[in-house]
Formats: C-alpha cells, structure tokens, sequence
C-alpha cells in the first residue's frame, strides 16, 4: 500500500507541473492585458506596470521564475488587480470561506442523500422509496441558480428569518442558505446512485447468504451490505467534495460569502494573471489528491482490489 | 485683456471659498434626526484597493472621499469647497497655485497633516517604482515634470510641487490649467501619511494600520463580502458629521442586491437592473431616483488608413448619425432619464453651452430623408460595416436597434460582434473594427475633460478621426479667457464632419432610502461624501 500511494504522489508531481504549464500558456495565449481599462494606458505608465510585475521579461524566464517561486516559496506572487494583496493573502482570506461552507454542504449532501438511497433501496417500491426518489429528482432538476434566489426569496424577504447574503466570519444564520443552495444537487446524486448501488447489493448472493443464515435485516445491511454498496458513491464523493471546497461561482457570486469561487472568475474577467494560476494551481492538486485519497479508500474498501 | 478676465475670475473664487461654509451636515429646519445614524451601500464589484495613488476605480474612488480628504471637496452640485486647503492663490496665467492647509487638520492616529504629506503623494503617484496605472493623472494636471518621471527620465523629487512651510502647498504647471484646483479633490492626490506606508508596505492599507484625514476610518473589510467604516474622531469638522458608521455590502449579481434591498437590509441601490427604473419608479416614487452622469455613449468610426473608405467620406458619416432615432433608444431601451446625445459633452457638464446642432430639431423622417440623400450624393450603395461592443445586455439591444435602423433606412449591412471586456478592448485599441462602441466620463467637470479626447493623436480617440481645424480650437481654448465658446465651436465642428455618432448622456439610476438626507442629488460626478448625510427619524 505504501509503495503505491508513493508511487501516485510520483504521477501526481509531473501532472501539476503540467497544469502549470498549461495554465500559463493558455492564459498567455488570451487576449486582453490586465492592465486594459476602458480609457486605454499611455505607453509610460504600461511600461511601468509591466516591469513592476514583471510582464516585460520574455515567456520562458518569466514562466521560470514563477515555477520557482511557486515550488520552491510556495508563493504565487503579487496579485495584478488587488495591487496591495498578494495571492497568498486572496487565497488566505477567501479559502477558509469555501471550506467551511464547503465542508458543511459536503457533510449534508452525504448524510441527507446518503439516507435517503438506502432507505429508498431498503424499503424498495414502497411509499418511502418513491418519497425518496421524488426529493433526489425535485432537488435534481432545481439547479443552484434557481434555488439560490428562490431560497432568499421565501427565507430573506418573505420571512425575514435568515440573511440574504454575506459571511460575517462564518456565523450559522449566514451559513444555512449557502450549504442548502450547494448542498441541493449533490445530495440527489448522492441519493440516486446510493439507491442504485444498494438496490444491486441487496440482491447479491452473499447478502442472502446473509439472511438465510437468519441475521437480522438491520445487522446485514450495516455489516454487510453498506460497505461494498459505498464503492460507487466513493468515486462520485472524491470530485464531489473538492468540487464543494473549491467553491461555487454561483454561491459566492449571489451569497457574498468572500469565498473563493468569486476571486476565480474576477481574476479570469480581468486577467489578474497571478490569482488565475494560483487558483488553478490550488484547484488542481486538491482535485489530485483527492482521486488519490479515493483510490486508497477503495483499496481499503473493497478486499477484492489489490494495488 | 483675457488676463485680467482670469485674474479676476481667480480673486472671485479664492473669495467665494473664503466664504463657503466649511461644515459637513447640514440638517434641514424640522428633520428629526433618528437614532441610529448609520449608512449602507451596495457596492457592484470589491474595490481592489483603498491606497489612494493606486487606486483606479470609481467603487475605490467612493470610499476614498470618506476615509481621505484632498486639498479640495466638491459641494452638493459639485462646486468646490475647501478640504484640507482654506483657500489657494493661482498665477496671473494660471500655472502657479498656492494652497493653504488648515491649521486643525490631523490624520487618524493625531499627526498633523502638512503640505510635505501632499508632496510625498503626488511624488508616489508619478514614481516609476509604485506603478500606479492613474499616473497619467498626474501628467494630466500638468504639474511640472510629471511626465519625465513617470517615463523614468527625472526623479520624482523634481516634481513642480513644494511644501514652502508646513501649511503652505505651492504647485507649478507647465501649461495652464485653469481647473487644476478640481482636479485636487479625485484620490490621486490625496494626501498619505508616509511613515505608515514605510512601517507597513503594502500592507498599510488593512484596517488594522490604515491612517487616514478624512471624515471616516477604515474600520472592517472583508473582501468580495463587505466593510465597515466609523466616524473619525481626529477629522478637523468631526463635530459636524452625523453618521457614526458607513457599510458597504458587495453584491455582484443585481436581482439578488434587488432583493437585499427590498427586505430592507440597506440605504441605497446602485447601478439599478437594466430596464427596471420605470416600474421601481412606480412602485417606490420616493426611493427611485435618476440624476445625469457625466458620461457620454457614442460609437466611434473607424477613420485608420485600414479602415473602410466609406467612412472617411463625412456625407456618409453623417447619414449614420442622422439615421440614428436617439429617443428611440433613451425612451424604449435604457429607460433611466437618459439623454439623447447630439453632441459629444454631457449636456449637464458644468458651465457648457449647449452647441446648436441643426439636425438636433428635426425629425427623424426629415433625418431620414437627409441621410439617404446623402448616401446617394455619397454614391454609396451596399456598405457593409462590423460593430463591436462589449459583452452587455444594452449594448446589445443598442447596438441591434441601430443595425436595423441603418438597414432599413439606408440599406448598410451591419455585423454584430461582441466580445468579452478585455478582449473588447484589445480589438478597439488595435483599431480592428469599423465601427465601435465607447462611453466616456468625465475625470473633472469641465467640457475639456471629453473634448480633448477627439484632438488627433490622443491614446483614447478610438476612430482616429483627425481635424485640423478642431485642434486648433481645443488648444486655444487652454488659455482663452471664455474657454465655453471655443468648446460651443469645437462641438459644431465635430458634429458639422461627424467625426463620431453620439448616442447618449448617461444617467444614474438608484434606489435610496427616503431617510437618508443630504444626498448630493445635482453633483453630476456623482460624487457623495457620507460626512454630508444624516438620517431622519420615520
């Protein structure tokens, strides 16, 4: 097992470096300047911007440098557009954000969703099954940007019980729309696929070993059923949660949350070239490890895959 | 002659700011004041920065004027009044001004703040070393060497700016400009308190080490999410101001700020959703207001030598704009008290008279009529021409009406292409168009502040166009003694060669809560200072 989560962290180095590479080229290759403004910058005050960040030095040097500082320092430079913030200080402040809200919503998709699909495939064809099903396609087909408004509507204006945006440090009344609004779709799918997986468990061979032995229901389907039943919702949950923890455009966009899924778009919009990479970047190695911690997790799982 | 028109011009305005009333709020005969006298915003996008000679941005601008205060402030019709300077003497020929600072004015933290502080922030504007994309503000004022030193030939110390004694500012110009005292109250030339920026670097900018003179203090600033300003104890007229704390809440997505609004979480909702100012209007007559805002809408034709040569042709020019049914687009599209734009100068620019346009009184089927004369004159047949514009729901209907117009009326074939911010403004600066949309606003309320644009040669005259005759004008007008008629003269030249098409005087349109009082209402900058607002008691 050892040998083999080393042997990914292997794959996983050279795969990042590409992603900068990329990244950076792909950036390079758009037009626009970070600079641009509707009034246009005379050619003095360009220059001066461009040799404080460094613009005017050729593609190679300047992608060089970057490696360096962002392997070596860990530090992904002065941002372009926040002229006195670094993008180390963007990702420290809106980071914590999105992980907060992130986890929460990750914690409620998988124990709503969760229970949800293996009550559904437990009490099969039965009223809660179709109960189940009818949430996990409701919640399904009501994407974030639609439940987002909706939920201020009835929660902010209609009842006046929550606030209808802003973080204040992460106190639970401006958490709650947030995780529902984000939480939402990933609990159907949660539900839907737990369903499924369960539903094909529960008709295995060794789970009627299981009964014929005359084990009770409960027992078999906490012993025995669940486990392998998992595997499916495991490999949908590692691209689930760093999706959660990366951020929703959305969610930052119409919660004001200073999470950093707003951060991310700006940068893009305006062409702050150090805070795109640096997300990107940051993006890119939870996405990484996170395929890399699923793959043990199966491993530990599922007796019958051997590394 | 023109001299002593000047001068006295100068004696009058040193008078009248000795006059003025310095204080902030003034609160009308029975206002009850409430009593929590606080105030809150909705700002569109985070500010990217509150260091006054970095920042580039109107939102920034905003909060600057209540956290920092210049040697000059604007009134509620956007008059000057005095800031941190009393009063100032100009130059008989308007290139040396004298500024003297008021004894009581302090930074946050109890410093005095004195002429070298000014000194030391317009040096760091200009200074190669910090950057900042608004140096060419600095350059703009004309003050002596500013532009050796932003194009790295001169030390910034060489800059035409002293402190004579540490309440005296003298200022030296190159050229002059008769309204170099308004151009001291915009953020570039605020004042910085230099051992906090040196102790702190970049950092001194976080409200734990911002030091400030204005009427406010940073206080909390949480970006992308909101900040929080309170009454600064140490500002000079403190004992005027009446709001204790200012909030800024960033909410990027507009039906959403819309709904913020309507619970009552906030003061004031600015830029309203496009279209919605009619029906808020309605349902809220006390809260939805429209004031005019010193931009003007045009689209710019492409006169570059790669250009289509129809367009250089100024009958054909000329039909566009007549083709043009402005009031179609202001009543039916923008719907915010708009103007429609015949001329280039937003029509409520500050001492700007009104040129006589002649197709500004006629018609549009007697326009129309005009414009295909003239393309028949023109022998122009089948023109096709590609607009672009930036990615945005009323550019889009604008620039969709006016394709339309043009084809029905003159047969043009138009191809629509919109693009993202940046790269739109890549393609426009490239001259990679035929026709293209711009706005401008005005940096200081004068009519030069648009017309100098147009002169040839300038970096943001995006068509290009050229005219002899029209340069000639705007430089007389930099030491004529009645500079309004040669801005009347160089607006009929513009319109008479039809070197744009103007569309459109922008307005602003917001949502304010009846309780807010002091709104500066009839300041077309739209500039507001919170130290002038108090709210009453419902």
């Amino acid at each position: 097992m050892t040998a083999f989560i080393l042997k990914r962290l292997a794959i996983a180095v050279p795969t990042i470096l590409l992603l900068i590479v990329f990244s950076f080229l792909l950036m390079e290759a758009a037009p626009g300047s970070p600079f641009a403004t509707e009034r246009g910058v005379p050619p003095a005050v360009l220059a001066n911007l461009e040799a404080k960040y460094g613009l005017d030095k050729p593609l190679i040097q300047r992608m060089g440098i970057y490696i360096y500082d962002v392997v070596v320092n860990f530090d992904f430079g002065p941002s372009f557009k926040f002229k006195d913030r670094t993008v180390n200080d963007l990702i420290a402040q809106g980071f914590p954000v999105t992980l907060t809200y992130g986890f929460w919503s990750f914690v409620v998709a998988v124990a709503v969703g969760g229970t949800l699909g293996v009550l559904a495939a437990v009490f099969h064809n039965s009223w809660l099954d179709y109960l189940a099903v009818g949430i996990s396609i409701g919640a399904q087909v009501l994407p974030n940007f639609v439940m987002a408004p909706i939920l201020v509507l009835i929660f902010t204006l209609w009842l006046g019980w929550l606030p209808g945006g802003g973080w204040r440090g992460g106190q639970i009344e401006y958490l709650i729309l947030p995780v529902i609004a984000l939480s939402t779709s990933y609990m159907a799918s949660i539900a839907r696929i737990t369903r499924s997986s369960m539903l094909e468990v529960l008709n295995a061979g060794f789970i009627r070993t299981a009964r014929a032995k005359g084990l009770p229901m409960r027992r078999v389907i906490l012993r025995h059923a669940l486990k392998p039943a998992m595997l499916p919702v495991i490999s949908y949950l590692g691209p689930a949660f760093v999706g959660m923890i990366t951020g929703s455009v959305l969610i930052d966009v119409f919660f004001s949350t200073g999470g950093i899924g707003q951060f991310f778009v700006n940068s893009a919009l305006s062409r702050d070239y150090s805070v795109i990479m640096g997300i990107t970047i940051l993006i890119g190695t939870l996405t990484v490890l996170f395929n890399l911690l699923v793959d043990v997790i199966y491993a530990w799982i599922d007796p019958k895959i051997r590394y | 002659m023109k001299r002593r028109t000047i001068l006295s011009m100068t004696t009058a305005a040193v008078l009248a700011l000795g006059l003025s009333p310095a204080h902030a709020a003034t609160v009308a005969e029975g206002d009850t004041l409430a009593e929590n006298q606080t105030f809150s915003y909705r700002l569109l996008d985070q500010f990217p920065t509150l260091d006054p000679q970095l920042n580039e941005e109107t939102a920034g601008s905003h909060v600057l004027r209540q956290i920092m205060e210049g040697l000059m402030t604007q009134d509620a019709q956007g008059n000057l009044r005095p800031g941190v300077a009393t009063d100032y003497e100009a130059s008989e020929n308007n290139t040396v001004y004298t500024f003297n600072l008021r004894e009581d004015a302090r930074w946050s933290n109890g410093d005095p703040v004195t002429a070298q502080d000014f000194v030391n922030a317009w040096r760091r504007a200009a200074d190669p070393a910090t950057a900042s994309p608004y140096a060419w503000y600095v350059e703009l004022t004309q003050m002596k060497n500013a532009a050796e030193i932003v194009a790295g030939e001169m030390d910034p110390s060489e800059l035409g700016v002293e402190a004579v004694d540490d309440r005296t500012l003298k200022v030296t110009l190159t050229k002059p400009v008769p309204y170099f005292p308004a151009m001291t109250s915009y953020a570039t030339l605020m004042p910085i308190h230099m051992p906090t920026v040196e102790e702190h670097g970049s950092d001194w900018t976080s409200p734990e080490n911002y030091v400030g003179n204005g009427a406010y203090m940073l206080d909390e600033l949480a970006l992308n999410e909101y900040f929080k300003l309170v009454k600064n104890p140490e500002y000079w007229d403190a004992e005027n101001v009446i709001i204790d704390e200012v909030t800024g809440l960033i909410i990027n997505d507009v039906n959403q700020a819309l709904t913020r609004y309507e619970s009552g979480e906030y003061d004031m909702l600015e830029p309203l959703p496009a279209g919605t100012y009619p029906r808020l209007k309605e349902e809220r007559p006390e809260e939805a207001k429209s004031v005019p805002r010193l931009c003007s809408y045009y689209y710019a034709m492409n006169q570059r030598p790669e250009g289509p040569p129809e367009l250089k042709d100024p009958r054909v020019r000329r039909a566009l704009s007549l083709a043009v049914d402005r009031d179609i687009i202001v009543d039916q599209i923008l719907q915010g008290g708009q103007q429609p734009g015949y001329y280039f100068t937003h029509n409520a620019t500050a001492g700007f008279e009104p040129p006589e346009i002649d197709y500004a009184n006629w018609t549009q089927a007697e326009r129309d009529e005009k414009a295909k004369e003239l393309m028949d004159e023109a022998g122009v047949d089948g023109l096709d021409l590609k607009l672009i514009y930036n990615t945005d729901e009323n550019h889009k209907k604008i620039a969709t009406v006016v394709s339309q117009m043009w084809k029905q009326k003159l047969g043009i074939d138009v191809t629509l292409s919109n693009m993202e911010w940046s790269t739109y403004l890549d393609v426009r600066r490239e001259g990679n168009f035929d026709i293209a949309r711009v706005a401008w606003c005005g940096d200081y309320n004068e009519a030069s502040t648009f017309l100098d644009i147009l002169t040839t040669g300038q970096e943001q005259n995006d068509g290009k166009w050229s005219n002899e005759e029209y340069d000639k004008v705007i430089a007389e007008s930099k030491t004529s003694g009645d500079p309004a008629a040669n801005y009347k003269k160089a607006e009929e030249i513009l319109s008479e060669d039809m070197g744009i098409i103007p569309i459109y005087h922008y307005a602003n349109t917001f949502l304010l809560n009846p309780a807010i009082k002091g709104f500066p209402m009839e300041n077309v900058e739209n500039n507001w200072y919170v130290k002038d607002f108090y709210r009453v008691a419902n």
